[in-house]
């Protein structure tokens, strides 16, 4: 750390300071680590040697709790799983009951989970990457995203009567259909939104503090990537085009077309990329499903399963019998067991479910997305700067809600 | 090797039969259009690096390893691998037995980000590992005693943490509920009980076992 200014200068006594190792403790509640992360950092000088992430500050015990809840008391668990993106989650869990219980969605069904997962997409990536400059320093990007964040949640309001915890995607279907003229504004947003994605990029991509902050810094290889279980945006930055909407389609994703964003480098900064060009996609996607959505039943017609309309149960006795058996007892579901995963937009969000023949799950485990990321933080910040480690969690797009589940 | 690979599988599909010639492996089963492979633990090393390096197999990533717990069962846990194939587009998953005391082979060798799922296990199930690095709980409390996720630890769990005003700090203390724990089955009493009183003699040749997998 001897200057060489100070060296050269006559008369003045040079000091050599010892690099010594110490460790510091970022977090809990560090506004940079984007939830409770309890961060153990190795330090030499200001370069990580080692860092080790201390998580399950906000561990609720959702699997504990679901398998002493009914299948439909189960689904807003997963809003509050990564409360950034809440309907993918509970795609996840629809479709791995559905799978049990053997049904299938009806169309217009299914195009309003496409529909929805891929707002919640652009809900997800506008958060983390104008998050990811927050954390770098750059103000604007956040005040712009979630303005234009708080338009989409209007429709998750709109649908569901939540902004956030949803509720919305049930086992057969959706709980309700679209209100009227929604589609059509929906629309008139997806006409405005490339705007507002051009003007993002230009802020951002060419931005000299923004590149010098990102490029080369975080790298992991593909080969890395795949042996850390890597999934979505990150594993597509470091150079491997797989996409479950594409590999292994579920509800409508077979029936439309998009394109994936691969990256190179696997550096913080096509990280970065990915996710702006996926939001480009996932607008292209969002404007298929409403020109492609038929008219019909949002959920499965069988009563056993979703709840009457309200107006039948006060004519139909029959119908008052499904509401309350539906809402006491529950569904049963075959013993079996299936492993469904679903592409959120943090990567593979998984449910593996085992019924065992009565109301309430015998197990529900949760395959978070984020806990495979973080895990890998260590090999991508060691070496690099106190800073840029926060870059790198900034990137890797990470909520806790999840990750502690 | 292979003894009780399910006959009719074999002949149809020749996947499942060099599943099934691999080390370890007991059965080969499909559920739901998933393919479900048991296997014994002490072979799961060789197993597992087989299907990771064999071109015929190429699971690049383990998506998933999970625990479930069986208390009825001698050997009660299951270890559930739920593996990916990203360069043949298919899924495993890869099922070993286990109990309390014997631990099963880590594969964090095989895959580097199986580590924390293994520590996960750990720490709900108390299931060990041999040659994971780091046996460290990682979702629960410092100093927490237990394995939540055992079917015999209780929903309430043991201990409760309130702020203290006197003490100005949070302190654990045993949960007291302020009324008994309820856990209402919601079954129907005409799913639930097999036998209705008083009609017996109806049924007892047939003893229908509750529908719960082994």
């Amino acid at each position: 750390m001897s200057g060489g200014l100070h060296e050269a200068a006559p008369g003045r006594e040079t000091r050599t300071l010892d690099l010594e190792r110490h460790t510091v403790n970022v977090g809990p509640q560090h506004p940079a680590t984007h939830g409770v992360l309890r961060l153990i950092m190795e330090l030499e000088g200001e370069t990580v040697t080692r860092a080790d992430p201390h998580i399950g500050l906000l561990h609720r015990g959702t699997e504990k709790l679901i398998e002493y809840k009914s299948y439909l008391q189960a689904v807003p668990y997963f809003d509050r799983l990564d409360y950034v993106s809440p309907m993918c989650c509970e795609h996840a869990f629809a479709l791995a009951t559905e799978k049990l219980l053997g049904i299938a969605v009806p169309d217009r069904g299914q195009w309003i989970r496409v529909l929805f997962s891929e707002i919640t997409r652009i809900l997800n990536h506008l958060l983390t990457v104008v998050h990811l400059a927050l954390d770098i320093g750059a103000q604007s990007p956040s005040l712009w995203g979630y303005e234009e964040r708080e338009k989409l949640l209007t429709f998750h309001e709109a649908v569901s009567g939540a902004r956030f915890h949803a509720n919305y995607f049930r086992p057969g279907g959706v709980s309700k259909d679209l209100p009227a003229g929604l589609a059509d504004e929906i629309w008139a947003w997806s006409e405005t939104f490339p705007k507002f994605l051009a003007d993002l990029q230009n802020l951002l991509n060419d931005n000299r503090i923004f590149r010098q902050r990102l490029v080369d810094i975080g790298i992991i290889s593909a080969e890395d990537a795949l042996g850390m279980g890597f999934s979505g945006p990150n594993l597509r930055a470091a150079g491997i085009a797989w996409d479950l909407r594409r590999a292994q389609p579920y509800d409508k994703y077979g029936e439309v077309e998009f394109d994936i964003p691969v990256g190179r480098h696997g550096d913080c900064f096509d990280r970065y990329l990915v996710r702006i060009h996926e939001m480009g996609e996932s607008l292209k996607i969002i404007r298929q499903a409403l020109q492609k959505m038929p008219q019909g039943p949002v959920k499965v017609q069988d009563h056993k399963i979703t709840p009457p309309k309200r107006a039948e149960m006060k004519r139909s006795m029959e119908a008052l019998i499904h509401h309350f058996k539906l809402y006491t007892e529950g569904y049963h579901v075959p013993a079996g067991t299936t492993y469904t995963a679903v592409e959120a937009p943090k990567g593979e969000f998984g449910v593996y479910l085992i019924a065992d023949g009565t109301n309430h799950p015998y197990r529900c485990k949760i395959r978070a997305t984020g806990f495979s990321h973080l895990q890998a933080l260590e090999m991508m910040s060691k070496g690099h700067l106190l800073a840029d480690a926060i870059a790198v969690l900034g990137s890797i797009d990470i909520v806790f809600g999840e990750v502690d589940r | 090797m292979s003894d009780t690979t399910t006959p009719d599988a074999l002949a149809l599909d020749p996947f499942a039969a060099a599943l099934g010639a691999l080390p370890g492996v007991t059965s080969v089963v499909m559920e739901r259009d998933e393919r479900i492979v048991h296997a014994n633990r002490t072979d799961l090393a060789a197993l597992m690096t087989v299907l990771r390096r064999d071109a015929r197999f190429a699971f690049e990533q383990c998506m998933d390893v999970c625990g479930v717990d069986w208390p009825q069962r001698d050997e009660r846990f299951d270890v559930v691998y739920n593996l990916l194939s990203v360069t043949r587009n298919d899924r495993l998953r890869v099922i070993v037995r286990t109990d309390e005391t014997a631990s099963v082979p880590s594969v964090t060798g095989i895959w580097p980000g199986t580590a924390w799922w293994e520590r996960e296990v750990f720490d709900l199930f108390g299931v060990t590992f041999d040659g994971l690095a780091d046996h460290r709980r990682i979702v629960s409390d410092y100093g927490f005693e237990g394995h939540p996720l055992r079917k015999d630890f209780p929903l309430t769990g043991h201990v409760e943490l309130r702020y203290d005003e006197e003490q100005k700090r949070v302190v654990y203390e045993k949960v007291a509920l302020t009324q008994e724990f309820r856990n209402f089955d919601f079954l129907s009493p005409w799913e639930a009980m097999t036998t209705l009183p008083g009609d017996e003699k109806a049924h007892r040749p047939a003893t229908s076992a509750p529908a719960v997998k082994p």
